[in-house]
């Protein structure tokens, strides 16, 4: 019983979670704009981290985007490197200004600022935590998603700024400015030279990369991964997005999160039925399992019944009895589920967030809902039923060895 | 008359023409000790449940206290056993996870309201009477000896002063000490309370403590 209960509200739970988790990554967000792909590809891979962008967008395009006057503010990020496991992402200072989660919330920083320098990295709450990185702390970046790599680049990036916990992706991402990112792609030393002209760097730092190298405000990348929008009005949004997807200099999706985010729980509904249904049959067996268990231990105690009987209890008590046992039962299961379910997720929380990016919360208490409640005790009830009737039935008459 | 059996017939219903109790007249006196004996099958249990009122008679007046218990609803036979009736098995007399005082007040709980000193005084009464050690009180009657648990049953069975004692074989888990321990309990309580004693055993060698000894079939004519 309480093993059931466990996995109907353990697998309630996780679901959602994970839906709320998915929910309440990006906010504020009204366009994603990317190379051509499956729409839920860009959103998987932009938002949430996962697989990889089948293409980058030419920064020019990019330029091209954010000076369109419907858009209000312009995220470049750009994807693909990694760092023990988290995620590199490169981007700009708009990121910390204008990306939002849950309910509008925006970035905080619990210790640090903004990206200034072109080695400054800005870690996730997560990654802090895990990797046990401080203000301060020098770090070489690898180039590509293998934890260990033996092509790392020996770029010495420092943590200069700490996000407090979003539980969102952003907690398990190091964020670096674009221009850092491209210095971790150079070949080493030969052709660094002309690379960091082009980028009209202060040519009084040319000779050795200083780690405190500003970052340069007009700086012009090569190529990045996609672009998170924020519009004027959401009025804009439909016109942009169409003028996007069907402009013809550049194969471009962009998407609207909100949108691809219930397509994909459309995806997903027939998993979650499939889920429905699974707990459901759990809790159907389960309920005969605890039917079959009453009907047993009523069959080794109807002596008690007998004897209740003849000291005068009547065959309403002895129903009564085993029905108010059941429910004793299952209040037991409920609180002991509950117990197990705490045990059991706070340590596996931070392996979901790390795994599958979603963010559990362990407010268990909060699903034991009415609803719950109630179907939990009415069936409950209903499986005390043969055994009630079978003690009032034996309890009719003395048996008398 | 405690007790008075009219024309009373019984049969389950499945052997309907053989009778299983078929009782033409029967009566015990208040305050009488009948001891009834007889071979397996000559319908003691069935008579034992007719008397408590479990069962009910095809035909025929029972009568207890001279009141027609054929004629209560079923909830009124219910408070009249709890009243008036008490009983003491072979075994499985006590809930065993229950203390002695618990199950007597469970005892207590279904018969006329008692008040609370009152019932603890009298609780206590019977188990010094009946010579349980206050140690064992709160013991769950699981981990009490034989011996100690139908005395406690005996206290059980008397906590609502009742006017009629059915017991069924309550000496046959004991040894012989303890055997005769009991039976002199329960004749002197019997007689203190005035109560009338029905007494169903194999064992003859107890019917030298009742006024009346009798074979069941020498009651029962049934066919």
């Amino acid at each position: 019983m309480t093993i059931s209960i466990v996995i109907m509200l353990g697998i309630n739970h996780i679901g959602k979670q994970a839906k709320r988790s998915f929910n309440t990554t990006i906010s504020g967000v009204d366009l994603i704009v990317g190379s051509r792909s499956s729409s839920l590809n860009l959103l998987l891979y932009s938002i949430f981290r996962m697989g990889s962008a089948t293409a980058n967008i030419d920064w020019q395009t990019f330029e091209n985007i954010t000076a369109d006057n419907k858009v209000k503010w312009s995220i470049p990020i750009s994807l693909g490197d990694s760092h023990k496991g988290f995620r590199v992402l490169g981007t700009n200072n708009n990121y910390f200004k204008y990306y939002k989660h849950g309910d509008s919330q925006s970035l905080v920083f619990s210790q640090g600022k903004e990206l200034h320098h072109v080695f400054d990295l800005i870690i996730g709450a997560d990654v802090a935590r895990t990797l046990g990185y401080k203000m301060g702390d020098s770090l070489t970046l690898a180039h590509g998603l293998v934890s260990t790599h033996f092509n790392q680049h020996n770029k010495q990036f420092t943590v200069t700024g700490i996000l407090k916990p979003t539980g969102t992706p952003v907690d398990k991402t190091l964020h670096v400015s674009l221009q850092g990112l491209d210095m971790l792609h150079l070949p080493p030393a030969n052709n660094r030279l002309t690379t960091i002209e082009t980028q009209k760097l202060d040519p009084l730092k040319i000779d050795k990369i200083h780690p405190k190298l500003l970052l340069n405000p007009s700086y012009t990348g090569q190529s990045i991964t996609a672009i998170l929008l924020g519009l004027k009005s959401k009025f804009m949004i439909f016109s942009l997005q169409r003028h996007l997807n069907t402009n013809g200099n550049e194969p471009l999706l962009a998407i609207i999160p909100g949108v691809v985010l219930s397509e994909l729980w459309q995806t997903l509904a027939v998993v979650e039925k499939a889920m429905q249904l699974i707990i459901t049959l759990v809790f159907v067996s389960t309920t005969l399992g605890l039917s079959a268990m009453l009907v047993t231990s009523i069959k080794e105690r109807y002596r008690e019944m007998q004897l209740l009987r003849i000291i005068g209890a009547s065959p309403l008590f002895i129903f009564a009895i085993i029905k108010i046992e059941a429910i004793l039962i299952s209040l037991l299961s409920i609180g002991l589920a509950t117990l197990l379910l705490y045990l059991v997720f706070i340590p596996v929380q931070r392996y979901f967030l790390n795994q599958y990016g979603i963010y559990t919360q362990t407010n268990i208490i909060s699903l034991i809902n009415i609803d719950w409640l109630c179907l939990i005790f009415a069936c409950t009830f209903i499986a005390a039923t043969p055994a009630a009737y079978i003690a009032v039935k034996k309890s009719l008459l003395i048996d008398v060895t | 008359m405690s007790i008075i059996l009219q024309s009373v017939k019984f049969n389950y219903a499945k052997s309907s023409t053989k009778q299983i109790i078929d009782i033409d007249l029967w009566s015990v006196a208040d305050a009488e000790k009948v001891f009834i004996h007889g071979p397996s099958g000559c319908g003691k249990s069935t008579l034992l449940n007719l008397l408590s009122g479990l069962l009910k008679p095809k035909s025929g007046n029972i009568k207890l206290l001279n009141q027609s218990i054929n004629h209560m609803s079923s909830r009124q036979k219910d408070k009249f056993r709890a009243n008036n009736i008490g009983y003491v098995f072979q075994q499985f007399n006590l809930i065993p996870f229950l203390n002695a005082i618990e199950n007597i007040y469970l005892a207590s709980h279904f018969a006329t309201k008692i008040t609370k000193q009152l019932l603890i005084k009298q609780t206590h009464e019977l188990l010094n009477t009946l010579d349980i050690k206050e140690i064992d009180w709160f013991t769950p009657v699981r981990y009490l000896s034989v011996g100690q648990q139908q005395r406690i049953a005996i206290a059980r069975a008397l906590i609502n002063k009742p006017k009629i004692l059915i017991a069924d074989e309550p000496t046959s888990a004991l040894d012989s000490a303890n055997s005769d321990r009991f039976m002199s309990l329960l004749i002197a309580l019997c007689a203190q309370h005035k109560m009338t004693l029905i007494f169903v055993s194999h064992d003859m060698s107890l019917s030298q403590y009742f006024d009346r000894v009798q074979a069941l079939p020498t009651i029962n004519e049934m066919v």
